[in-house]
């Protein structure tokens, strides 16, 4: 277990290194880096390398949003074993959807529940 | 009144522009301790009896939920000041990235302002990851009738 949880940090921290590389030292903008993130996961998922990453690292993976674009690609990809061509259209969001329904979710109740503390 | 305007510029101001030697060890130390935590969930929620697959999905809900509330309390920003892309990276940072201009926006009602300014970087994230996926699931049928 405590082995790991190490590989998580590891590779975890690492990818979020290379996150603030890219802020200091390009003029990258973070929305720009976080797509950037997200479909370089989607190709690395789709060129079978970071499947054994995953297997790797666990939750150091799959929690930087590389991590979300493989798991768009890897839904894509059963989708489309399962039923071919619709698969193209379904496979992604299924697979996004309790991340995005739970980010969706969250950000209505907080601005419900919360005053903004921005001036 | 907050404007898109502003609202970059704080994402600027919290993302920490200023290189300095200790940015990329402090994003390594934040971005990997939220991934263990990560892990350590991703081991908790298989033990209850989940599969991998959904205890992924819910380490991602808690991480998210936990994200937003940390936004909402204005704890999240002031991690984000010392982590910067540590903060960033991590799916809590796309949560921070939706909560956030939903919160700072609620000032232009909960139609055009909170509901539609959470998408201001979740949307084009989302955008283009189901177009790269979408890409991707052509060359799987393409390759598939080819039958490779």
């Amino acid at each position: 277990m405590f082995v790991e949880l190490l590989k998580a940090f590891l590779i975890g921290g690492g990818l979020c290194a290379i996150g603030q590389v890219l802020i200091d030292y390009t003029k990258l903008t973070p929305a720009r880096i976080l797509v950037g993130y997200v479909t370089a996961g989607v190709l690395l998922s789709g060129l079978g390398i970071y499947q054994p990453l995953i297997e790797f690292a666990g939750a150091g993976a799959t929690v930087p949003l590389t991590g979300f674009g493989a798991l768009l690609a890897r839904g894509v990809r059963m989708a489309v074993d399962e039923s071919g061509w619709p698969g193209i259209l379904a496979g992604g969001l299924s697979a996004a959807a309790p991340g995005i329904t739970a980010a969706v979710l969250t950000g209505l109740i907080i601005a419900l529940l919360f005053r903004s503390s921005f001036k | 009144m907050p404007t898109t305007e502003r609202y970059a510029e704080m994402v600027k101001n919290t993302s920490g522009h200023s290189p300095s030697w200790k940015n990329i060890p402090l994003a390594f130390l934040i971005g990997g301790a939220i991934c263990t935590i990560g892990e350590g969930l991703l081991h908790l929620y298989q033990f209850t009896g989940l599969t991998a697959d959904w205890a992924g999905a819910m380490v991602s809900v808690t991480l998210i939920a936990t994200s937003g509330l940390l936004t909402g309390l204005g704890v999240y920003d002031k991690i984000a000041k010392l982590g910067g892309a540590g903060t960033l990276v991590p799916i809590t940072g796309f949560a921070n990235a939706v909560v956030s201009p939903a919160l700072e926006f609620k000032s232009e009602g909960l139609v055009l302002g909170t509901s539609a300014k959470m998408f201001l970087i979740a949307g084009p994230v989302i955008v283009y990851g189901l177009a790269a996926s979408a890409v991707y699931g052509v060359i799987l049928c393409l390759l598939g009738q080819a039958g490779m």
